[in-house]
C-alpha cells in the first residue's frame, strides 16, 4: 500500500500530541508500519504547531510535505488555512470552528481572515466543520476538543469503531476515560449531520 | 513485542537494554526525552546536572570507575561539555561511554543550526547516527560495544527529526554489564604533558583501525536498485532520499560518520553513473568523498542551510515539483508566545516600560524579545546575560548601569549564570541581574534543577537557597518580588538600577503551568465600563483579543493571574 499522511495542525497547548498518540495506536493496530512526528520546545509555546501521521507498508520519512496530506485535522480555523496547501487533491480537512487570535492579530499587525471555511469550500476543498469547543464541553471539559475531532475523523477512515475505541482506552488515563468517549461519541454524531 | 517508540524513547531503551548504569545530562531540545525516558528504568542511576560539562565528566568518572555510562543533550550544550570531551578523546574510557547530541536543522528550538559532526572529528572520538525509532536503540548497543572495542567515548548524533519521530520498536531484555574492577591507570587518565603526548599517538592509531572497522561494519547499509542514480548520504536524510527516490536509486548509507570508511564509498561510486551526496548543514560526508577522489554532487544543489525533505530531493534530483491549493490571502503568522499567565510577562512589562537595555539569556522568557513586549537587546548562550552585560557596562560606563539589566532563568542561572556574577561582583560592575525564577526548567518541558528542590526522579532534593547563593558570590543587595505585583516590581527595578553597587533581583513565581500551581478563575470583561482603549493588549496575552470594539478574555486560556486588572484603568476586569 502507498504511503498515506495525516497532518494534525493546530495551537501549541490544543492536545495534538494525545491526538497523534491515538491514531498512532489505531494503525499500529492495524499491523501499519507508522511514524508519527511531534513538535516540542519553543514552538510548542502558543505557537502554530504541526504533528505528522504516516503508515502504509513501509514509511521512509516521517515528514508531510506540501500537496501531500490525505486528511488535514485543524483545531483552529485560521490553521486549516495555513496548511490547506499540504493537502493533497482530493483530500479533507476535518476543522474545529475555534478560532485563536495570533499575537499580530492581537496587536493589530495582522487581521485575522473572514469566512476562513467557505473560502476554502469555494476551492472546491472538502472541508468537514464542527464547533468541537462546544461539544467538548458538553462532555466536560473544553480539553477534550482534540478527542471530539477524533471521533469526526474516525468516520472518515476505513477502520472499526471498536479500534478506536481500543486506542482509547490506551492513550487516556482511566480517570478521564469515560469523559474522553463521550467526546469521542460527540464527534462521531457531528459527522452525521 | 512492537512498541511506537520517540526516538529519543527507543534510545534511552537501547541504553538500558545495553546495561548502561549510570547517565547525567542537561536538559535541551530535542535531546531532553533521553534522560527523562531512561530515567523510569530502576536499574539505571539516572540525573540532572546543572549543566552539560558536568554531565559529561559525570559520564567520563563512571565510566573510569568501571560502568556504561552515558550523558545526552543538544548540539549547543556539546560546546558546553567540549572541554571534557576534547580530552576523553585522549583518554578513552573503561566501562563504555555513549553520548548522545541532537542536532536541529532548521533551528525549531535553538539559536544555531551548528553541525555537531564537526566536534567529533576534531575532539577525535567515534561518531554514528541513526536514521529512526529502530536504529536509535540499535545504535545506542552498538556504541557501548564500540566504546570498549575502540577505548574511545562513542558519540551518537541525533537529529530533531530523528529524536521526534515515532516508529515501531522491538524491545529485548536487559543484559547486566558487571562493573570493571577499578586499576588505577595514571598514564591513560592523568592527562598532563608527559603522559597526554605519549597518548596522542594511541589516539590516532585507534582512529586509523576504527576507519578500517567501518568498512565492513553493519551499521553502514548498501541498497542496490537502479544504479543511474547513486545516493550517499546518513541519518534523517536516507529517509528523505528513500521517500523521494525509490527504487529509482541506489543508497550508501552511512551509520559511521566518525571516522568514516573509504573503500566502500569508492566501490559504490564505481557502480553508479551519478552520485549525489544527500546530508543536511555542512557538507562532511561531501567533503570527505572529495578527500579520497570521488566525484559527487551535493552542497551546489543542497545548500547547508535547514532541513532537507523529500520534496527537496525530488525537485533537486528529478526535476518534480509539487501541486497544492493555496488559500487566497495573507495567513497571519502565529509566533510562539508567553502562556496566559506566565509570571514573567509582568516583568517583562516593567522592563518594555522603562525602557532599558535587557541583556537575555536562553529559556521561555527569551519570548520577552517578541511584540508587544519587545524587552530584549541580546541572546546569545546560556549564562551570556550576565557576563554580557558586564562587558557592556564596562565599555559604556556608568551611564549604561543606570539603565541596563540582565535576565536569566534559575535553571540557566544554575547552568552558568553564577560564574558570570561571581565576574560582577570580583570585577565591580554595578551591574543589574535579574533571576527569573519560576522554579521549574520550563522550555524544554518542565525538568527540575538544583532550585527546585526536587531530583530527576521526582524524590526530594537539596534546594539551592538563590539569596544566600548571590550573597556568597559577592552581591550585597538582593531582592525579592513577585512579578504578578507589577507596581512593586516596577519600582523594585528602579531602586536597584539606581544603586552604586551591583544587585540582583528575583522575580519569583512558579510557572502557571506546573500542575501544583492552582489557577483562580477566567476574568471577565464587564462590557458597560470597557471602551475599548486596547490598554490590557500591551501585556501580550494570549487570551485577551478585541472583539467588537470591546476586549474579550478567552476563559479556556485565561488562568486569573490579574496581570491585566493592574492595566486597566476603568476597573473593566473583573472575577
Amino acid at each position: 500500500m502507498e504511503t498515506r499522511s495525516i497532518m494534525i495542525v493546530g495551537v501549541g497547548g490544543q492536545g495534538s500530541l494525545l491526538a497523534s498518540r491515538i491514531i498512532g495506536n489505531v494503525l499500529l493496530s492495524q499491523n501499519y508500519d507508522v511514524k508519527v512526528s511531534e513538535v516540542h520546545g519553543m514552538s510548542q509555546r502558543g505557537g502554530s504547531v504541526v504533528t505528522y501521521v504516516k503508515y502504509g507498508d513501509d514509511v521512509a520519512s516521517p515528514v508531510v510535505e506540501k500537496g501531500e496530506a490525505d486528511i488535514i485535522i485543524s483545531f483552529e480555523q485560521l490553521e486549516a488555512a495555513r496548511y490547506v496547501q499540504f493537502l493533497k487533491k482530493g483530500g479533507h480537512i476535518v476543522t474545529s470552528t475555534q478560532q485563536i487570535d495570533p499575537m499580530p492579530v492581537i496587536t493589530g499587525a495582522a487581521k485575522y481572515p473572514e469566512d476562513i471555511i467557505p473560502k476554502l469550500q469555494a476551492k472546491g476543498v472538502d472541508v468537514i466543520a464542527v464547533d468541537a469547543l462546544t461539544l467538548a464541553e458538553q462532555a466536560g471539559t473544553s480539553k477534550a476538543s482534540n478527542v471530539v475531532l477524533m471521533g469526526v475523523v474516525s468516520t472518515k477512515m476505513q477502520f472499526d469503531e471498536a479500534v478506536w475505541q481500543r486506542a482509547l482506552e490506551q492513550c487516556v488515563p482511566p480517570k478521564f476515560l469515560e469523559l474522553n468517549k463521550k467526546a469521542f461519541a460527540l464527534g462521531r454524531e457531528a459527522a452525521a449531520e | 513485542m512492537k512498541k511506537l517508540m520517540l526516538g529519543n524513547e527507543a534510545f534511552a531503551r537501547g541504553l538500558y537494554e545495553a546495561g548502561c548504569k549510570i547517565v547525567s545530562s542537561y536538559p535541551g531540545t530535542p535531546s531532553t526525552e533521553i534522560t527523562e525516558e531512561i530515567a523510569k528504568y530502576d536499574e539505571v542511576y539516572a540525573e540532572w546536572a546543572p549543566n552539560e560539562k558536568v554531565a559529561m565528566e559525570v559520564a567520563l568518572g563512571a565510566s573510569i570507575g568501571g560502568a556504561r555510562s552515558f550523558c545526552g543533550m543538544k548540539h549547543v550544550g556539546l560546546n558546553v561539555a567540549a572541554d571534557p570531551l576534547y580530552t576523553a578523546g585522549y583518554t578513552g574510557v573503561t566501562g563504555g561511554m555513549v553520548i548522545a547530541v541532537a542536532d536541529d536543522p532548521g533551528m525549531h528550538s535553538s539559536q544555531n543550526e551548528q553541525d555537531s559532526r564537526h566536534h567529533a572529528i576534531a575532539s577525535k572520538t567515534l561518531m554514528i547516527e541513526p536514521s529512526d525509532s529502530g536504529e536509535c536503540k540499535e545504535f545506542a548497543k552498538a556504541a557501548f560495544d564500540l566504546s570498549e572495542k575502540f577505548d574511545s567515548p562513542v558519540i551518537v548524533r541525533l537529529s530533531t527529526r530523528v529524536s521526534h519521530s515515532q516508529s515501531a520498536v522491538e524491545l529485548c531484555d536487559r543484559e547486566e554489564h558487571d562493573l570493571v574492577p577499578y586499576e588505577k591507570k595514571a598514564a591513560k587518565y592523568v592527562m598532563m604533558p608527559g603522559n597526554a603526548i605519549k597518548r596522542h599517538p594511541v589516539v590516532e592509531d585507534k582512529l586509523a583501525a576504527a576507519a578500517e572497522y567501518a568498512e565492513t561494519s553493519p551499521l553502514n547499509k548498501l541498497e542496490i536498485n537502479d544504479t543511474s542514480i547513486g545516493v550517499i548520504t546518513s541519518g534523517i536524510s536516507y529517509q528523505y532520499a528513500k521517500e523521494a527516490l525509490g527504487t529509482k536509486a541506489s543508497y550508501l548509507k552511512l551509520g559511521w560518520v566518525n571516522p568514516m570508511p573509504s573503500q566502500i564509498i569508492k566501490d559504490f561510486a564505481e557502480k553508479c553513473d551519478k552520485v549525489y551526496v544527500i546530508e543536511e548543514l555542512d557538507g562532511i560526508i561531501e567533503a570527505h568523498c572529495n578527500s579520497i577522489g570521488v566525484k559527487v554532487i551535493g552542497k551546489e544543489l543542497f545548500g547547508y542551510i535547514g532541513e532537507i525533505s523529500q520534496t527537496i530531493v525530488a525537485e533537486k534530483i528529478l526535476g518534480v515539483k509539487p501541486e497544492y491549493e493555496t488559500f487566497d490571502e495573507p495567513v497571519p503568522v502565529r509566533p510562539p508566545v508567553m502562556c496566559a499567565g506566565c509570571p514573567h510577562r509582568g516583568l517583562f512589562y516593567c522592563l518594555s516600560k522603562l525602557g532599558v537595555t535587557v541583556s537575555g539569556d536562553i529559556g521561555c522568557y527569551t519570548l520577552g524579545a517578541t511584540p508587544p513586549l519587545c524587552a530584549m537587546d541580546t541572546t546569545i548562550c546560556m549564562g551570556a546575560s550576565i557576563s554580557g552585560l558586564h562587558g557592556f557596562n564596562k565599555a559604556r560606563g556608568a551611564e549604561s548601569e543606570k539603565k541596563s539589566v540582565a535576565v536569566i532563568g534559575d535553571s540557566t542561572f544554575m547552568h552558568s549564570g553564577m560564574t558570570g556574577l561571581v565576574n560582577v561582583a570580583y570585577n565591580a560592575s554595578n551591574s543589574t541581574v535579574i533571576i527569573l525564577d519560576n522554579s521549574i526548567t520550563g522550555m524544554t518541558g518542565h525538568q527540575q534543577n538544583p532550585t527546585t528542590g526536587k531530583n530527576l526522579k521526582g524524590d526530594p532534593a537539596y534546594a539551592v537557597d538563590l539569596e544566600a547563593l548571590c550573597h556568597a558570590l559577592g552581591i550585597k543587595s538582593v531582592r525579592v518580588v513577585d512579578p504578578y505585583h507589577m507596581a512593586e516590581t516596577e519600582a523594585v527595578i528602579k531602586e536597584e538600577l539606581a544603586k552604586e553597587e551591583p544587585s540582583v533581583i528575583i522575580s519569583r513565581r512558579p510557572c502557571a503551568l506546573l500542575k501544583y500551581v492552582k489557577h483562580k478563575p477566567a476574568l471577565k470583561v464587564d462590557t458597560d465600563k470597557c471602551v475599548g482603549c486596547k490598554q490590557c493588549l500591551k501585556v501580550g496575552c494570549p487570551a485577551i483579543s478585541m472583539k467588537d470594539g470591546k476586549s474579550v478574555i478567552d476563559h479556556t486560556q485565561c488562568v486569573g493571574c490579574g496581570i491585566c486588572t493592574e492595566m486597566c484603568k476603568l476597573n473593566a476586569i473583573v472575577e
